[in-house]
């Protein structure tokens, strides 16, 4: 069981992040670049999970995307999709959880670009495309890193909204976190739970560490 | 205005563009070559470049190249070469990355006469001031613009490194024959690499024309400042004189002394010769230290606001300018059409100012 959700957890956390990653990068490149009515709305929504009490929005992702739910009703009866009480809804917990520190790392790193490198691209032949492919992506890689690494880090720990959202069903919906708070109501699991404890500080520490040289590496150049 | 009027311009340009506290409203049509847009900071310049780029939208406007309408169309689309001041080297790629972005037009040639060949595996952080505005002009280059669009690409280098990069520039006109519009506040700049001169004044455009011909007209001292005007002369290098250690130069209506080797014999070079350090006088001076005494011909008298007066004159085919006080004028009784001398000391053209 111990294992399980260690396994799950990193899974959930993987595809939360690969997937939030490309829509936290449009977000912030609104958000940093895109002069528009409504700007302070738009960033206010992708910050909103990181001030609800996380109880709150696992609440609202079941009454959205549960089987009865606006989203979750159509997913269902055009897909056959549940997310609700799966480990797909524990990995959309997690990205939405994560979603505002990507996008603010990520923002930072557009912010510091200097758009007349850009402008330079541009007189030089490349379309629209290709300035973000060739010029604002790799500059703004050291943000991405950051957002990535801050993201995965935050689905790894999500607790609250998942456990409203999808329980925690062992080898389904049940996490690190999850899995070490139902050990400690059981007694005599402790040493499950420090093993538990012990994973989720390497996984923590190795992800900052990967960061740390990842970012390095790029500003070496 | 005053300058050629122009036969079959290669480039038009009409663009009205407001900001909150300036107006950009510019009109004017040049002849292929290297076309200076001059003015002080703050008089639209850079705007005006940039809206020939396609970076800023004009509020209307038309701009015309060698018969093709760029007016709309997208910055990637438009052809042309930016040289921007501060270079904009795309610092994640290796100087031959960067030359290589907007394509590899005449590769070869290009790194040899910028001469980059040693300088090709860095990075722009570890590049001079010189040789990343060399990289910028050889990446712009190699997209084949159909012109070459320059912002003060000297403005924030040292005398040294601008003295190291004009000779590349003059190549360029000379062998590469790219048009450019070169944007400046440097007239020693203009006097030797242009041909036509667009001046621009709080967004708008004062004079216009030929190099030579807006340069020696009167109007121009009050246009561009006492320190900036004086004509352009183009001399020959016809001898060096060892002992004395001056040059001696050649040019339609007479010969001019300078000191030191100033090229090789038979060198064309353009000279400038600042309106105040010419000296008038109705005589041949005799026994004057000064080494060039021409005769000339007064064709203009143009009185200044202040004490000032600006004085057009003729040596042979070349036309030359002067500026004096009211005082001189009075005591001189010059009028337009009399046969004086314009002396010119042989330091006052400064070694900036010959090309």
């Amino acid at each position: 069981m111990m294992w399980e959700a260690v396994f799950l957890s990193l899974r959930v956390s993987a595809v939360a992040t690969i997937v939030a990653l490309p829509l936290a990068i449009w977000v912030a490149h609104i958000l940093a670049r895109k002069v528009f009515r409504g700007h302070a709305l738009l960033n206010g929504l992708v910050h909103l999970p990181l001030v609800l009490p996380p109880v709150v929005t696992g609440y609202l992702l079941l009454v959205v995307f549960g089987r009865s739910g606006v989203i979750g009703g159509l997913l269902f009866d055009w897909f056959g999709v549940t997310l609700a009480f799966r480990w797909t809804g524990a990995a959309l917990a997690a990205g939405i959880m994560g979603f505002p520190l990507m996008v603010r790392a990520i923002r930072l790193g557009f912010e510091a670009v200097d758009a007349g490198l850009e402008d330079a691209a541009r007189t030089l032949g490349a379309s629209e495309a290709r300035v973000f492919r060739t010029v604002t992506l790799p500059l703004i890689a050291p943000g991405v890193v950051a957002g990535a690494v801050l993201g995965f880090a935050k689905a790894l720990g999500e607790f609250g909204a998942t456990i409203t959202f999808v329980a925690a069903i062992p080898g389904q919906t049940q996490t690190i976190p999850s899995a070490i708070y139902g050990l400690l109501q059981v007694p005599g699991q402790e040493s499950a739970v420090v093993v538990l404890v012990v994973i989720s500080v390497t996984l923590a520490m190795g992800a900052l560490v990967a960061s740390e040289w990842l970012a390095r590496r790029m500003v070496a150049r | 205005m005053v300058g050629t009027p122009y036969g079959g311009a290669m480039i038009s340009v009409r663009i009205k563009k407001a900001f909150a506290d300036f107006t950009l409203d510019v009109a004017f049509d040049a002849p292929a070559g290297v076309i200076a847009v001059f003015g002080r900071s703050g008089s639209g310049k850079t705007t005006l470049i940039n809206a020939i780029a396609g970076l800023i939208r004009p509020d209307e406007g038309r701009i015309v190249l060698d018969g093709r309408d760029l007016t709309g169309v997208p910055v990637h689309r438009r052809g042309l070469g930016y040289v921007f001041q501060d270079a904009r080297l795309f610092p994640h790629m290796t100087v031959a990355q960067n030359l290589c972005y907007g394509g590899v037009h005449d590769r070869a040639r290009l790194v040899e006469m910028l001469g980059l060949g040693g300088l090709l595996d860095r990075y722009p952080a570890a590049l001079s001031g010189g040789e990343k505005s060399r990289v910028a002009l050889g990446r712009a280059l190699m997209s084949k613009p159909a012109m070459l669009l320059l912002d003060e690409p000297l403005a924030a280098l040292d005398g040294l490194r601008k003295a190291e990069i004009l000779p590349y520039l003059e190549r360029l006109r000379d062998e590469v024959e790219v048009p450019m519009i070169y944007v400046t506040h440097d007239m020693s700049e203009v006097a030797r690499l242009a041909n036509t001169i667009v001046v621009l004044d709080s967004g708008r455009v004062v004079q216009s024309g030929g190099v030579a011909d807006v340069l020696s007209h009167p109007a121009s001292v009050a246009l561009l400042g006492l320190r900036d005007a004086g004509a352009v002369l183009l001399a020959t290098v016809v001898a060096h004189d060892v002992q004395d250690a001056v040059s001696v130069l050649e040019f339609e209506g007479g010969r001019i002394v300078l000191p030191g080797q100033v090229g090789r014999i038979g060198k064309n070079i353009r000279l400038r010769i600042p309106a105040q350090d010419v000296i008038l006088a109705r005589v041949a001076p005799v026994q004057i230290s000064a080494r060039n005494v021409l005769p000339v011909t007064v064709t203009a008298l143009q009185i200044e606001e202040g004490a000032g007066v600006a004085v057009g004159l003729l040596a042979g085919e070349t036309p030359l300018l002067a500026r004096i006080t009211m005082a001189s004028l009075r005591e001189m009784d010059l009028v337009v059409g009399a046969q004086i001398f314009a002396i010119i000391k042989a330091t006052a053209v400064a070694p900036a100012d010959r090309g």
